[in-house]
């Protein structure tokens, strides 16, 4: 009789204590983002925002990340760095963030830097700029395709089309910067002359001048490094002008409605991209149809619009930190940051991500693929 | 540089600057009638455009942009009559704070109905890819379609306010409005019709520019300050000095780029602006129906 | 109750709650908030530097984001660029005040519309040499600015640990400038400022000089801006191009006329408490909207501001 009852009261209290146990560990995960949801580089932040809201929302039916309830708080920086500041300093500080997802652009993004070290909050940022990784700072991370991959790839298709003397063309905002420093840095090394480098204000909507200048230089291709609505007017104006030269783009150019938006004058537009634009044309096997494909469709169901490129990068660093925190077993800042740095084989929309200390990008130069534009549709250059 | 080469930056400076004028010349129509600077003259153009591509879904285009045209005309009455007309009396400084809350407002409501996306009209003959060539230079089709309208609005503008009862009506508002109150001028009809017609304006030269510079819900901010660039360049209340100075500016701008870095571009517009306000502040083209100028 | 006590009681009344503030907030345990409260104050100088622009002398500038741009960005590039750290505030302020000389001789002879649209070409011209310039980062601006450390340990940082010590400073800044700014409107020079803003040719005929008051408030909001434009450039340790935008300089004249245009108080009030919520975010997405529908709402039915609203209607008088 005793001994049941010392039984049944180690039972009851066995199964308290791990109650009490579990609660403890069944606290939310609370993660930050700062996204430039409107403002100018918000055909850049809106999918962002969107994406991330879309798969909080999923993990969160499914029993959230390792068990956890994922609270997520999106703060709208518009773009600009003041607020972005004011913004992370609120999720640090009062919000007591996991993790920061973002910021947009790279100007933002290095804003935030030095700060987020500092009070060792990890960030995992949607913008490109080789210096956010480069220095690498413990706990700053970046899911874009490294812009200098992207120009790499361009002067190499470019080496195989004997093209060797371009022009250059960027719009003046962070996105147009980055790209325009690689291009103009790696230009050297393919041995091909960059004899105009132009940059234009991005809601410019004539370039017809700035044509007549490149074509000036006798170039045998242009690039254009820019997002909306730039990079639909130029092929425009290129064809209005007789400039008859390949245009190459930058991986800003992938989103059908761009193409809509070129019409006809974006047949043959060349561009490295991420692969979700082609996902269908994959084969069966590639390791990314599978996440490629759903994110699409989901996407697209759910907000009744294309999927774009840069979304891709907010659903990256989603995955990137659900996966740490689940290796990780806890929620504990540097147990996850350790376990990011540990990542290998990730399957994300911009390709496979492999992180360690010394590279907190993650991706390598086949993250990328050239696509060119065919009878309106994407597809694969080459093939 | 070619001969070749110098016609296409001409060309190139002739279609941006028609781009200009056309949004100068909506500034003008209401600085006659009211005396006052409309700041959200810009967002009459992106209405036009905007309710014009909606449109175009499902009317065939020259209607789309009737229609659309009429619109934004009576969106331009009902901003008056909402916003401005029970104002007695406002000092400059007023106007120029209230219309530039209402554009900013203007624009917000835009994002809200439609999206943050770029649209833009078809072109209005060809397509994307027409070129037409101009003794050894290209340009696009819907240049001379900006151009025709410009021409079009000039004309039938200084017309109606050089020899209409109501166009002189209206500039006798501007002029002095007791006195035109006391002649038996029903100001308050005059300055709402004023506004429909700058809307409209706006709205035409919205659909005809669409297609070469896309419509976006926040365009009319950097078309507004070229255009009112022009309108004072050319000596504000001048119609034909608007487009002038439009034309003249895109030139200029275009033959800059060939010595500036293009990022410079749109200083050059300014500080020309700039400079006339303070040596010549009537305008370049100070003609007939000078407005009291600035000093 | 004299006069005297009159002014200083409130600006007593503004100095003992600026100090209770940090001290409540760490009771209640939302220090963070002394972030976004620091920067208010900084943007809160613009705004009284504009009141007395705007509203005592009626020159209206459309540009005066122009000038916070042109003393953060000075500073910016002096503090990353390795020289004395001490010059980059003094920098940024002399800059403000060379360029808003140079630009004021010239274009204070306009006035209304015109003077309102060459201000704007002012601002508009400052932010595209920003975009289009390399020193100045272009699009992504100027990061990683040091702290500018003062006398006795005391510095404009953002660093945590500073948090109370820069919201004294900033505040503290603050209340000299509207002290200052006081005095000046209630001086001959001040007196001489409200006959401009009246009538500039009947202040001429009574022997003002206009031309050279006219000047000296220019230069004198922008010195107000542009220091703010260099300490807050410390204190976030970056800044921006969106700084330089014609929207911010349409916030700054919005909150000047929210306050009542010759009000100084009331522009404090209003400023603090709209970019307070504007930087927590409290606007969501509708942050522009904001400032747009106050700036069409006050002049149409608030045109003295808000405070002479509730003191007529709520307090009837």
């Amino acid at each position: 009789m005793r001994g049941r009852t010392i039984f049944l009261v180690g039972l009851v209290l066995a199964v308290l204590g791990s109650a009490a146990a579990w609660a403890a560990d069944t606290a939310a995960v609370r993660i930050g983002a700062v996204l430039a949801v409107t403002g100018p580089a918000a055909n850049l932040g809106l999918p962002e925002s969107r994406t991330l809201q879309m798969l909080v929302d999923d993990a969160n039916r499914t029993g959230g990340i390792a068990g956890r309830k994922v609270e997520l708080i999106i703060k709208d920086s518009q773009g600009s760095a003041e607020k972005a500041v004011s913004f992370a300093k609120q999720l640090v500080e009062e919000e007591r963030v996991l993790a920061i997802i973002g910021p947009t652009t790279s100007g933002e993004s290095m804003k935030l830097k030095g700060y987020v070290e500092e009070n060792e909050t990890i960030m995992i940022s949607c913008a490109a700029a080789e210096a956010i990784v480069n220095p690498v700072a413990k706990w700053v991370f970046k899911v874009p395709q490294m812009d200098s991959f992207a120009a790499r790839m361009i002067y190499s298709t470019m080496k195989r089309m004997g093209i060797s003397r371009v022009g250059v063309v960027a719009s003046n905002t962070g996105f147009g910067q980055g790209g325009k420093a690689q291009l103009e840095k790696l230009a050297p090394e393919y041995g091909i002359t960059i004899a105009s480098s132009e940059v234009y204000d991005a809601s410019a909507s004539d370039f017809t001048g700035v044509l007549t200048k490149v074509k000036g230089q006798g170039v045998q291709a242009l690039v254009n490094w820019s997002v909306e609505p730039a990079q639909s007017i130029i092929p425009k104006n290129m064809k209005q002008t007789g400039f008859d030269v390949p245009l190459f783009q930058s991986h800003g150019f992938g989103n059908i409605r761009y193409v809509e938006a070129a019409g006809k004058a974006a047949e043959g537009i060349i561009f490295p991209c991420g692969r979700l634009l082609v996902a269908d044309k994959l084969p069966a096997d590639h390791p990314q149809k599978r996440v490629l494909e759903g994110y699409k469709k989901e996407y697209e169901e759910k907000f009744k619009d294309e999927v774009s490129t840069f979304g891709g990068h907010a659903y990256d660093a989603f995955l990137i930190l659900s996966d740490a925190i689940t290796r990780a077993g806890s929620i504990e800042p540097g147990a996850v940051r350790d376990a990011i740095e540990q990542t290998r084989g990730l399957v994300g929309t911009a390709g496979i991500f492999n992180f360690s200390p010394t590279d907190h990008n993650g991706l390598t130069m086949d993250a990328f693929e050239m696509l060119t534009v065919r009878n309106g549709q994407f597809a694969l250059l080459g093939k | 540089m070619g001969a070749a080469q110098i016609l296409q930056y001409l060309l190139s400076g002739v279609t941006t600057g028609s781009i200009y004028a056309i949004v100068g010349i909506g500034f003008t129509i209401i600085y006659n009638a009211t005396g006052i600077i409309n700041f959200a003259q810009g967002e009459f153009l992106m209405l036009g455009g905007m309710i014009a591509i909606s449109l175009h879904g499902f009317l065939p285009l020259p209607q789309a942009i009737a229609l659309a045209v009429v619109a934004t005309g009576l969106c331009g009455v009902g901003v008056q009559l909402v916003f401005l007309s029970w104002l007695r009396r406002p000092d400059i400084l007023r106007m120029i704070i209230i219309t530039i809350g209402l554009s900013i407002l203007i624009r917000e409501a835009a994002l809200h109905v439609w999206d943050e996306k770029v649209h833009a009209l078809v072109y209005w003959t060809g397509d994307e890819t027409s070129s037409l060539a101009v003794l050894g230079a290209r340009i696009s089709p819907q240049l001379l379609w900006v151009l025709g309208a410009c021409a079009l609005m000039v004309a039938s503008l200084t017309l109606f306010f050089r020899y209409t009862l109501t166009g002189k009506a209206m500039r006798a508002c501007a002029s002095n409005a007791t006195a035109a109150r006391l002649c038996g001028i029903r100001l308050p009809w005059l300055v709402t019709l004023s506004f429909f017609l700058a809307a409209a304006m706006g709205a035409l030269a919205g659909c005809v520019v669409s297609p070469m510079t896309q419509t976006q819900y926040d365009m009319g901010t950097s078309l507004a300050v070229k255009g009112f660039t022009c309108a004072v360049l050319g000596g504000l209340g001048s119609v034909g000095g608007a487009v002038a100075a439009g034309i003249l500016v895109g030139v200029l701008e275009s033959a800059s780029i060939s010595v500036l870095p293009l990022a410079f571009k749109d200083v050059v517009a300014l500080t020309i602006m700039l400079a006339i306000l303070l040596v010549r502040p009537q305008g370049l083209f100070a003609a007939i129906g000078r407005k009291t100028g600035p000093l | 109750m004299s006069r005297s006590a009159a002014r200083n009681i409130p600006l007593l009344a503004f100095a003992a709650l600026g100090a209770c503030v940090p001290v409540a907030l760490s009771a209640l345990k939302a220090d963070f908030y002394l972030t976004q409260l620091t920067m208010s104050a900084w943007y809160t100088m613009v705004a009284l530097g504009l009141c007395l622009l705007m509203g005592y002398a009626g020159q209206v500038s459309m540009g005066h984001a122009g000038f916070f741009s042109i003393g953060g960005y000075t500073a910016a590039v002096i503090a990353t660029a390795g020289m004395p750290s001490w010059l980059s505030v003094p920098a940024g302020v002399a800059a403000a005040a060379l360029i808003a000389f140079l630009v004021g001789i010239p274009v204070l002879r306009l006035k209304g519309h015109y003077l309102a649209m060459a201000t704007l070409a002012f601002g508009f011209i400052v932010s595209r040499i920003i975009l289009g310039t390399p020193l100045l980062g272009q699009a992504d601006g100027i990061s990683d600015i040091p702290a500018y450390h003062l006398v006795a340990g005391l510095a404009i940082s953002g660093r945590r640990a500073l948090r109370v010590q820069n919201f004294y400073l900033a505040w503290a800044v603050v209340f000299v400038g509207l002290v200052a700014a006081m005095n000046l409107v209630r001086s001959r020079s001040g007196r001489a400022l409200r006959a401009i803003r009246g009538d500039e040719d009947a202040a001429a005929a009574s022997g003002i000089d206009v031309a050279r008051h006219k000047l000296a408030v220019f230069v004198l909001s922008a010195v107000y801006a542009g220091l703010a434009g260099a300490c807050i450039a410390h204190f976030n340790g970056g800044i921006g191009p969106g700084e330089a935008g014609i929207m911010k300089s349409v916030r700054y004249v919005a909150l000047v006329a929210a306050g009542g245009m010759a009000n100084l108080w009331g522009t404090l009030g209003v400023s603090a408490v709209l970019t307070f919520l504007s930087l927590r975010g409290a606007f969501g997405l509708y942050d522009d909207a904001v400032f747009g529908a106050l700036l069409v709402g006050i002049m149409l039915f608030a045109p003295s501001g808000v405070f002479t609203l509730i003191r007529k209607r709520v307090l009837g008088r």
